[in-house]
């Protein structure tokens, strides 16, 4: 556990918007991967975890900062580094064992030999009697089993897994995991480190040696957790079940909740990303919460199982309910505010009143438009404007979801009305009285 | 009762290839001798001048039906090859797609026919005493028909591989060349095999005017089924034509079955969309094959020649060797390579102009865009119409799931037929009720493209979701607001799709269709299609370049202003 396969070292990484700004994906970043770990990368979307993959991968270059496997500097995807995709990127038209072959193919082996090693693969991963099948005849699950037989057909040493189980149902996703971890723990593959991109926490804990937690904004590894646990893991023991407390617990206590008590400087910027949170599910949080069950303060894991929601989903309500003062973060757990319970028992014209103040306050990209409505002779405003705005600091499609974030939130606090034809974000008629 | 299986031993089966073998064998046999004695015509001597033995005789029909398959077929050929390497080179250097797409977008723009006269001189002296050069005349006008579009959906394809894949490709050490087999040829090729079968239409629709090449004071008729309708105008002779619609209507039924069903029933494997709810095409040809030994022992040698190929064409390195070192990048070699595109863009308009100016003053010049504004009004019209006639039926085929797919595959004919073949009807109703060639002779624009309306509106109409359908019911939508909120609507995007190409299809067309002969009747309306067919046959070449210019000019604003914002208003809005 001691020789390092894969080592990043202050690794920068910034995309090029499209009016030519530089945004920063990853910030100095150092990481490395050892000899005989299986190491977890978690953190919300947009925090740089697919970027670092994919330079590990060799698929995409680092700005600055070097990036080396077995201590030769890489410079594009190398023969001993695999990978499976969250889509499964397989070749639709070609047949599962084509699929298995594909690298085998490329590195020019000869037939008969690549076919014996595709049909041990596909035998060990259990896939045997669909090796003539085509991708689309099998269910998710099975796809993802001929990514993974494709990857380590290969033997290679180092697997790196990006968000392999979110596109699969949770119980297929499970299954997949324990036979991977039962595949690495009875030595069957030749793999010397797995590196798994996850924003399942119960994924992570269960699998890694090691789970590293990364910060947005610009991505950066914010925290570190090792964890040493015998397997096989149980998701339903105490040890593992405290051990999800505490990564839910690290993953919200960085977030906007701390850019909300630590005064001006971490306070929510206008070119900020918005938690995807729609209002009816911030609304049927937050009565869940003031409801029977919780009494105002829910286990976040707890939360997670009762409304049936990913991680990543719940963490973008809770950080919204966070932002807007409805409710507090704190060690893993949420606390309804004073405000919060208001809210609750409001009615709807009440409601909107509340969340249109909160918003307006709250919210720097919806005082702004606002602000610029209410200045505005005309009394509207193109939405281009303001994703032109927030292309300086976000990618195209983060731009995007944060403005109708924003508009939706807005529209419903009634701040302002918005025209999805025309694109156009106008006054409402009767003023609020916010 | 004896039962069957005595009657054929296994052996004896195992031991010559399946039974669907000996039924295949004199098949290919056949198509082998007629493909040989074909290309044999092909290259016999001549010498320009002189003239080719023609016969108005029904009896040699389906000869002249087997050299004009022949020229099809090598020109669909050629536009495959075409394709593959414009898509290959534009995708992978910048460089070359700067200049490579919208030159293409340029070329596709130009009618078919200001190709012909500009090369077919070069091609004769290509290949002196032989009727070869102007067999490769014929070939490259029909070429020029059918390699743009295809050519173009094959860089789409390249350009929109998904993104994972292309990552796929990477971590797996493909190869440029292993990719271009295993990746993006696959993922172009549906595409492909779609705008295969719409420039096999064009291409017919071409085929007189590239066999009876009568451009630049040139007078050659090369045996084909073209040649044979031209000769059939000429003498005024009603009963070759309805042969040759015959003829034509056997060929274009004997490639549907032989050739395009099979090659979409197989293309279908490259699909992306991985859900498989949809009806899957089929052919009775191409199950055949998949059940005949000796034609999958052949795509099984084809399969092993190119992974051959693959083991010979691999990566040698990967990504820690220090030959992937990626170069520094300087920004000066693109900038000076701007700077010659930009040059030589310029230097060819100044040329151009100074051309056409040189024989033509500026009064012609805006007197070709008064035509073109003529030739536009026409192309609206008739859109306006075909689509008041089409939408209606199109909704009304689309939502009886049954009806649609008869309807669907007769519209495919039918868009297949060669429209110019109803042409000289045409001129016998209008010289017979002495009617007015402005307005009479328009319709015949449209003709051949109305059927991408009809059969794409089916398309939209049959992808309205059932629940949306019942919503509709429920909710007691008619008359009027029906038609406005609901059914309109959710037709939109598929019929801007089958507008766009029958609008191109109009332009192209209006050069044969604005200018019609029928024996020694001309007639010609006033519009930029007549224009260009005047200058063609007089062999006059500043008009002529200024005419396509003009056409271009207008065909591309027409595309850059209203269809593709109407694509995209329909892309954001109107789709489920």
């Amino acid at each position: 556990m001691t020789t390092p396969l894969i080592e990043l070292k202050s690794v920068d990484k910034s995309f090029r918007s499209s009016d030519g700004t530089a945004r920063s994906v990853l910030d100095s970043v150092d990481f490395t991967l050892y000899d005989g770990e299986i190491v977890a990368l978690l953190g919300q979307s947009g925090s740089g975890k697919s970027t670092l993959l994919r330079i590990m991968a060799g698929l995409i270059p680092a700005d600055s900062g070097q990036v080396s496997y077995r201590g030769l500097p890489l410079y594009g995807p190398a023969r001993g580094i695999s990978m499976v995709f969250q889509s499964f990127a397989l070749f639709p038209w070609l047949t599962v064992q084509k699929n298995v072959e594909l690298g085998l193919e490329a590195q020019g082996m000869l037939p008969k030999e690549r076919a014996e090693r595709a049909e041990a693969a596909i035998e060990l991963i259990g896939l045997s009697g669909f090796e003539g099948a085509l991708p689309r005849e099998l269910s998710g699950g099975m796809r993802q089993r001929v990514g993974i037989a494709r990857a380590l057909v290969l033997e290679p040493e180092v697997l790196l897994m990006d968000e392999a189980f979110s596109a699969l149902d949770v119980l297929t996703g499970e299954r997949l995991r324990d036979d991977i971890l039962e595949l690495w723990a009875t030595r069957k593959i030749p793999i010397k480190a797995i590196l798994v991109v996850s924003h399942n926490i119960e994924d992570a804990v269960i699998m890694a040696d090691r789970v590293l937690v990364f910060a947005s904004n610009p991505g950066r590894i914010r925290d570190e957790l090792p964890i040493a646990l015998s397997r096989p893991r149980e998701s339903g023991t105490p040890a593992v079940r405290a051990l999800i407390n505490r990564v839910y617990a690290l993953m919200t206590s960085g977030g906007i909740q701390a850019a909300r008590t630590a005064g001006k400087e971490g306070k929510l910027q206008l070119g900020d990303r918005l938690p995807e949170a729609d209002i009816a599910r911030i609304e049927g949080i937050l009565e869940l919460l003031a409801g029977e069950q919780f009494h105002g303060r829910a286990d976040l894991p707890k939360l997670a199982e009762e409304t049936e929601l990913s991680d990543q989903e719940l963490f973008d309500v809770c950080s919204a309910l966070a932002l807007l003062g409805l409710a507090d973060l704190a060690q893993g757990d949420i606390v309804i505010t004073r405000l919060g319970e208001r809210h609750v028992n409001a009615n709807n014209t009440e409601r909107k009143e509340i969340f249109g103040a909160q918003v307006l306050e709250n919210v720097p990209l919806v005082t702004y438009i606002y602000q610029g409505l209410m200045q505005d002779m005309s009394g509207d405003l193109h939405e281009d404007l303001f994703l032109k705005l927030l292309n300086f600091t976000l990618d195209k499609t983060d731009a995007e979801r944060t403005l109708s974030v924003a508009i939706e939130w807005g529209r419903y606090g009634e701040l302002f009305e918005y025209n999805f034809n025309t694109g156009v974000i106008q006054r409402p008629e009767v003023m609020p009285s916010a | 009762m004896i039962k069957t299986t005595l009657f054929f031993p296994r052996q004896v089966v195992e031991a010559g290839g399946n039974r669907w073998d000996w039924a295949l064998l004199p098949m290919v046999l056949a198509l082998f001798v007629l493909m040989g004695y074909g290309a044999q015509q092909m290259a016999r001597p001549y010498q320009v001048g002189q003239t080719l033995p023609l016969s108005l005789d029904a009896v040699y029909l389906p000869y002249y039906l087997l050299r004009t398959t022949l020229r099809m077929f090598i020109a669909l050929g050629a536009s495959m090859v075409f394709s593959c390497v414009f898509a290959a080179l534009a995708t992978k250097y910048r460089t070359a797609e700067k200049i490579m797409v919208p030159m293409l977008d340029i070329l596709q723009s130009i009618p078919v026919l200001g190709f012909l006269s500009i090369t077919v001189t070069g091609f004769i002296a290509l290949f002196p005493g032989n009727l070869l050069g102007v067999e490769c005349a014929a070939i490259f006008a029909i070429f020029t028909s059918q390699a743009w579009n295809m050519a173009f959906s094959a860089y789409q394809g390249f350009r929109t591989v998904p993104a994972e894949l292309t990552e796929a490709a990477s971590v797996f050490q493909l190869s440029g060349w292993q990719r271009f087999w295993r990746l993006e040829l696959p993922y172009a090729m549906p595409g492909l095999v779609w705008n295969m079968m719409m420039s096999m239409s064009g291409g017919w629709f071409f085929v007189v005017a590239s066999e009876a090449i009568s451009v630049s004071n040139q007078n050659i008729m090369l045996p084909g089924v073209g040649s044979y309708i031209a000769m059939a105008i000429e003498a005024r002779d009603l009963h070759a034509i309805g042969w040759a619609i015959g003829a034509m209507l056997i060929g274009i039924m004997l490639y549907d079955q032989l050739f395009f069903r099979p090659l979409v029933a197989w293309a279908d494997k490259f699909r992306f969309e991985e859900s498989g709810s949809e009806k899957v095409p089929e052919s009775w040809l191409l199950n055949w094959l998949h059940r005949t030994e000796r034609a999958q022992s052949m795509t099984k040698a084809f399969v092993r020649l190119l992974e051959r190929s693959f083991s010979m064409f691999r990566r040698t390195h990967d990504g820690t060797s220090i030959r992937a070192h990626p170069q520094a990048r300087s920004s000066t070699p693109e900038r000076i390579w701007d700077a010659v595109i930009a040059a030589a863009v310029f230097y060819a308009v100044w040329t151009l102009i100074h051309f056409v100016l040189a024989e033509v003053g500026w009064a012609e010049v805006l007197r070709v865009f008064v035509l073109g504004c003529y030739t536009m009004l026409r192309v609206i019209v008739l859109i306006a119409i075909a689509a008041a006639i089409w939408i209606p039926i199109g909704i009304w085929i689309g939502m009886n799931p049954r009806l649609a797919e008869q309807v669907q595959a007769a519209a495919q004919f039918l868009a297949a037929f060669p429209a110019n073949l109803m042409f000289p009807v045409a001129v016998v109703g209008i010289v017979h009720f002495h009617l007015n060639p402005d307005i009479w002779l328009s319709p015949l624009m449209i003709l051949g493209t109305q059927w991408y309306l009809l059969f794409n509106v089916i398309a939209g109409a049959s992808t309205v979701p059932t629940e949306l359908r019942y919503a509709a019911q429920n909710l007691g939508l008619s008359g009027a607001l029906k038609w406005r909120r609901y059914l309109l609507p959710s037709i939109f995007p598929s019929f801007v799709t089958g507008a766009i190409t029958a609008s191109g299809g109009s332009w192209n067309a209006s050069i044969v269709a604005e200018y019609v002969s029928w024996g020694t009747t001309t007639l010609k309306a006033h519009g930029l299609g007549s224009y260009i067919a005047e200058m063609t046959a007089r062999g006059d070449f500043p008009r002529i370049a200024l005419g396509i210019g003009v056409m271009c000019v207008f065909v591309m604003a027409f595309n850059h202003f209203v269809w593709r914002r109407l694509y995209r208003m329909a892309e954001n809005r109107l789709h489920f």
